[in-house]
Order: C-alpha cells, then sequence, then structure tokens
C-alpha cells in the first residue's frame, strides 16, 4: 500500500463525510468499503466548537482523519482554516483546496502553491487538490508537498477522469509522488481507471453519500480499486488494432 | 391516572406532548425555565412544512409514516392548517435533481407548465416542470405554538418556569438534553423571513440545487419563510453571511420578485438530532424522553406525543420506544 507522509492507508478509498442522509449512514458507507481514510470539511461546520456531536461521529470511524479548507476562496482563509483543523483533530494532514472559482470550484493555481509553502513551512502535511497540469504540481512539489491530488472533473461533477491523457502525462511526469485523483468521480468504473492508471489512491464524496444506497455505492468504489490495483500490479497486456485468437488456429489456413 | 406527569421542554415537542396528554384527560405539568416558546428555541425558527412525501427523500421510512399524522392532529388541536400540497422544481441545469427527487419520493405527481401555471402561475414563466405533492401541508410554526398553548391554558395548564420535576418526567428538552443523551448533536439550520407582496406563490415551494437547496414557506400576507441551512455544527449563534446570501440568492433565482422583498427576520438554531436521524423515545432512569425530532419538529410531534401517551398512560410501547 502507498504511504501518504510516511503513513500507510488501510484501502485506497479515502471517502467525504458530507452531504449523507445521516451519521448513521455515513459510519455504514464507511465499515462496508473499509474506506482507508475519512476526509472532513471544517469550514462552515467548526462554529460549534471541539465538542461539537458531529466530530465524534468523525473520530468513531477510527481512521486517519483528513480535514479539508473546502470552501476556501484566499490563501490566508485556506490556511487559517488549517490552523483550525490541526487543533480540532491533532493531525498534521490537511488537504488544500484554494477555491479560484465560485462556480466551477477551479482551483486557484497561484493562491494553492502560496498557501501550501506557509503550510509547509509551518510543519503541516499538505495534500494539494490541484489540477492535472504538470507545471503546477512541480511547483507544489517544490513548495514542499509530497502527495499530489489532481482531480478528475470539477467537484461534485460525477463526469469521471475528464482529460485522462492529462492524468497521464503528470502519472508520468513523476513516477514516484504519491498521488491520489481527488473529485469528480461519479461510478466506481472511473475509480477502477484511475487505478489502472497507476495512482494511488481516489478521494470521493458526493457519489457516494448522493447515491440511492450509499453503503452500496461506498463498496462498490472499494471494489473497483482493488480491481484496479489488481490489474495495474498484474503488467496488462498492450492494446493490438489486430484480433489475436487466443484458441488455436491449427488446421485453418494461415492468412498471408 | 392519578400520577403526576411533568413535562419538560415548552418546545413543539413539549407543548404537543402536554396537550396530548391533557386532551385525553391527564393533568401534565409543563415546566420550562424559559417560559413560553420564544426565539431561545429551535421550533421558533421552523418552516412548518407538513410534508412526508418530500421528506422521504433523505429521510427513512417511519418519518414518512409517522408524519402522516401529523396534518390531522394538528387541525384537531385547534392549529390553522392549510392543505395545498407541494411544488418541487430545479433550475436548468440541475433539471436531474427532479428525476433524481421523483425516483426517491412517492405520493407526486408530475406537471408540465399549464398544468403549473393552474397553480402556481408565477412559476409557470420560468419552470417547464415540476413535481406536485397533492397531500402535504403547511403551517405558520408560531401560531401552531400559540394554539397549543391555547388549548392547554383551556385545560388549566400553563408553562411553568419555576417547577420541580415530580411523578412521571417526560424530557422533552431537545439538545439541552445532551447532558443525558450523549448521542445527540446539533444541526444547524439558518432561515430568512421576507414580505414580497409582489411575489404570488401560495403553497411551499422546494427549489433542489445540488449545493444551495431551499424552500419558501408562504405566511400569508405576502410573508414569505425562506429556509434552510443543515450544517452539522452545534452552533446556536446568528445566521452568517454566507448562508444568508446562498439563502437569499436561491429565492431570487425562484422567482426575481424577491429582488424588492423587505428582509423582516433572520433567525438560526441547532435542531438536535440521533445518528440515524430518527426520533426516539427512551426510558432512561428517572424519566422518559422525547428527542430527535431533527428538522422534523411540526411534522413528529404529533406522532410522537401520541406514542409516549400511549407509554405513560395506557403502559403500551411501539417502534419508537427504546
Amino acid at each position: 500500500m502507498t504511504a501518504f507522509y510516511g503513513t500507510e492507508i488501510a484501502s485506497p478509498l479515502m471517502l467525504g463525510t458530507a452531504q449523507y442522509p445521516s451519521p448513521r449512514v455515513l459510519s455504514e458507507a464507511f465499515r462496508r468499503s473499509g474506506a482507508g481514510v475519512a476526509t472532513v470539511s471544517i469550514r462552515r461546520e467548526a462554529s460549534g466548537g471541539a465538542g461539537s456531536g458531529f466530530w465524534n461521529v468523525v473520530r468513531e470511524l477510527g481512521l486517519p482523519v483528513l480535514p479539508n479548507t473546502a470552501g476556501c476562496h484566499s490563501v490566508r482563509e485556506a490556511v487559517t482554516t488549517a490552523h483550525m483543523a490541526r487543533e480540532l483533530f491533532g493531525t498534521p494532514w490537511i488537504k488544500l483546496e484554494v477555491i479560484g472559482h465560485a462556480d466551477t470550484l477551479q482551483p486557484d493555481p497561484f493562491g494553492l502553491v502560496e498557501a501550501a509553502r506557509i503550510l509547509v513551512e509551518e510543519d503541516f502535511c499538505v495534500f494539494p487538490y490541484t489540477t492535472e497540469d504538470g507545471i503546477v504540481a512541480g511547483r507544489l512539489l517544490e513548495a514542499g508537498c509530497e502527495v499530489l491530488m489532481p482531480w478528475g472533473a470539477p467537484i461534485g461533477t460525477g463526469l469521471g477522469l475528464n482529460n485522462p491523457y492529462g492524468l497521464r502525462t503528470l502519472r508520468a511526469q513523476f513516477p514516484d509522488v504519491p498521488m491520489v485523483i481527488d473529485a469528480g468521480l461519479g461510478l466506481p468504473s472511473q475509480a477502477a481507471r484511475a487505478m489502472e492508471m497507476g495512482f494511488d489512491a481516489v478521494l470521493l464524496n458526493t457519489a457516494v453519500a448522493k447515491a440511492g444506497d450509499p453503503a452500496a455505492m461506498a463498496e462498490g468504489f472499494a471494489r473497483a480499486l482493488e480491481a484496479g490495483r489488481l490489474a495495474r500490479a498484474a503488467d496488462p497486456m498492450e492494446p493490438r488494432d489486430m484480433a489475436a485468437p487466443s484458441t488455436p488456429v491449427l488446421g485453418l489456413a494461415v492468412l498471408e | 391516572m392519578s400520577e403526576a406527569i411533568t413535562v419538560l421542554g415548552a418546545g413543539v415537542a413539549g407543548l404537543a406532548v402536554a396537550y396530548e396528554l391533557a386532551a385525553r384527560g391527564a393533568a401534565p405539568r409543563l415546566v420550562d425555565p424559559a417560559g413560553d416558546p420564544g426565539p431561545h428555541g429551535c421550533s421558533w425558527w421552523a418552516g412548518g412544512m407538513l410534508a412526508p412525501d418530500c421528506e422521504g427523500e433523505t429521510a427513512e421510512e417511519p418519518v414518512v409514516r409517522l408524519g402522516r399524522e401529523a396534518l390531522p392532529w394538528w387541525r384537531a388541536a385547534g392549529a390553522k392548517v392549510a392543505q395545498a400540497g407541494t411544488l418541487v422544481v430545479a433550475l436548468g441545469r440541475d433539471r436531474g435533481e427532479l428525476d433524481r427527487f421523483a425516483r426517491r419520493t412517492g405520493g407526486h405527481d408530475w406537471l408540465d407548465r399549464d398544468a403549473l401555471a393552474g397553480l402556481e402561475p408565477d412559476l409557470a414563466e420560468r419552470f417547464s416542470r415540476a413535481l406536485h405533492f397533492p397531500n402535504e401541508a403547511h403551517l405558520s410554526p408560531r401560531d401552531a405554538l400559540a394554539a397549543l398553548r391555547a388549548g392547554l391554558a383551556a385545560r388549566g395548564v400553563a408553562v411553568d418556569p419555576e417547577g420541580e420535576p415530580a411523578g412521571t418526567v417526560i424530557d422533552c428538552r431537545g439538545l439541552a438534553a445532551r447532558d443525558r443523551l450523549p448521542d445527540l448533536r446539533g444541526v444547524r439550520g439558518e432561515m430568512a423571513v421576507l414580505r414580497a407582496p409582489e411575489v404570488g406563490i401560495a403553497r411551499p415551494v422546494r427549489l433542489l440545487h445540488p449545493r444551495h437547496p431551499l424552500y419558501i414557506v408562504p405566511r400569508g400576507g405576502g410573508v414569505f419563510m425562506l429556509g434552510a441551512t443543515q450544517i452539522e455544527s452545534d452552533g446556536r449563534g446568528p445566521v452568517t453571511l454566507r448562508s444568508t446570501v446562498e439563502l437569499l440568492n436561491a429565492a431570487f433565482a425562484l422567482h426575481p420578485a424577491f429582488a424588492e422583498a423587505e428582509v423582516l427576520e433572520l433567525g438560526a438554531d441547532a435542531r438536535p438530532a440521533f445518528p440515524d436521524n430518527l426520533p426516539r423515545i427512551v426510558r432512561q432512569d428517572d424519566r422518559i424522553h422525547v428527542n430527535g425530532l431533527y428538522r422534523h419538529g411540526f411534522l413528529l410531534a404529533p406522532a410522537l406525543a401520541r406514542r409516549v401517551a400511549d407509554l405513560v398512560l395506557e403502559g403500551r410501547p411501539s417502534e419508537v420506544v427504546q
């Protein structure tokens, strides 16, 4: 299994904790999928303080918690939220989101690199939510990030891997950096594909939380991730453009 | 029934329980240090939709079934209930949300633009398709609380701010009961009340949106209640700017005439919920809790009041009793 900042996770499924019909359904989705990490948004939920009932629901999952700065539109907001997250959950991990556009929720790469630099200096383990852009990725690594989280598609769209070429290029460009496909996945098949392409994990929320049966969908994703991981490890065949019979052709005429 | 009964808490749960007990001939005492219902309790800020079918989108089955008891109960208790149904709409890009909503709920029919125009002409200009839930109803929460208080007063029961619990104690304190129910949590909700005489909407309307869903409940006289955010937080502080902007923006998207509305009120509070977001009657040591009504206070208080009365007066348990 891949390690993120020295911590091995038990499953490549990083599952969000927002938008479930109830905390009980949330817990069931985590249990059935065996998700390896719980991500949690704290921007709006923090008003109840550290004793808030929902934090207890998250803590009781017994998983590494990856707090995020979802909904932050500026460097300063993101840095403040990261501090709050460290205090609430006692973890240096932070999924860094600096949103550049309110409608598309596209990351702001400039603010992202700046916030990453500040947080790395403050000993945070930064998981930056970024695009598939290789130049931005390089800057994030320079800033001290040891993990990259390129998007599959814009947050909450369920479109899957929008730019497979770009993602493949990014994977090839930094073969040794742990990478998580973050956001935009809607179906398990898309998660399997991400693993087949050599990504180390996926992070998703809406696809599971908004499914009619979140726990079943979470399990579907977990199985797809396992399928994709096995396929990658098994060294898949190369595609070819001519049929190649798998049964013997003895006795048939050989075509010139 | 000779044993004394004390109901703690004069929110919608406590008032409904006291009313049900009194209506069945018991003489409960109703104790709340804060006195009569008011802005200190989350019932004050409720939407007042009696919409069990719509709630079935995310709530589990008991909410839908128990919620059906609400309409006749409130009418019998003297509250003014309008049974005008609910409309559910979605803007262009979110039309898929409407199909998903329809798949996950029952008791509705589809309206095309003409049919919608027959119910809500103002909305037919903007929406070509809507879901109609004809059996649903709505009430004004503050009026309904007043109706229960009046009904109780007629039976000699008033809210006592200083009384000590005696006899059988039915604890309806909502989130304050967390001192005894550790798995209770708060879910913050924020709302606005607008006066918009130019907006002609006669029934509750839900606008589906992946990020900022909204419902609007007409209060009569051109006044509308807008709700409500759902934030996993125990915070009871004032409405945030972000939530205000989102709610008002969504209202504007539903009907542009809301742009000229007067903002009469902004309110926020935290609603008590158990981990499955279902209500419960919990027997515990010296008391019986009625709690976890979550966002369904006015929808579920009647069913819970009946069941706790069954339990206390007749010793009859039911599915919601633990």
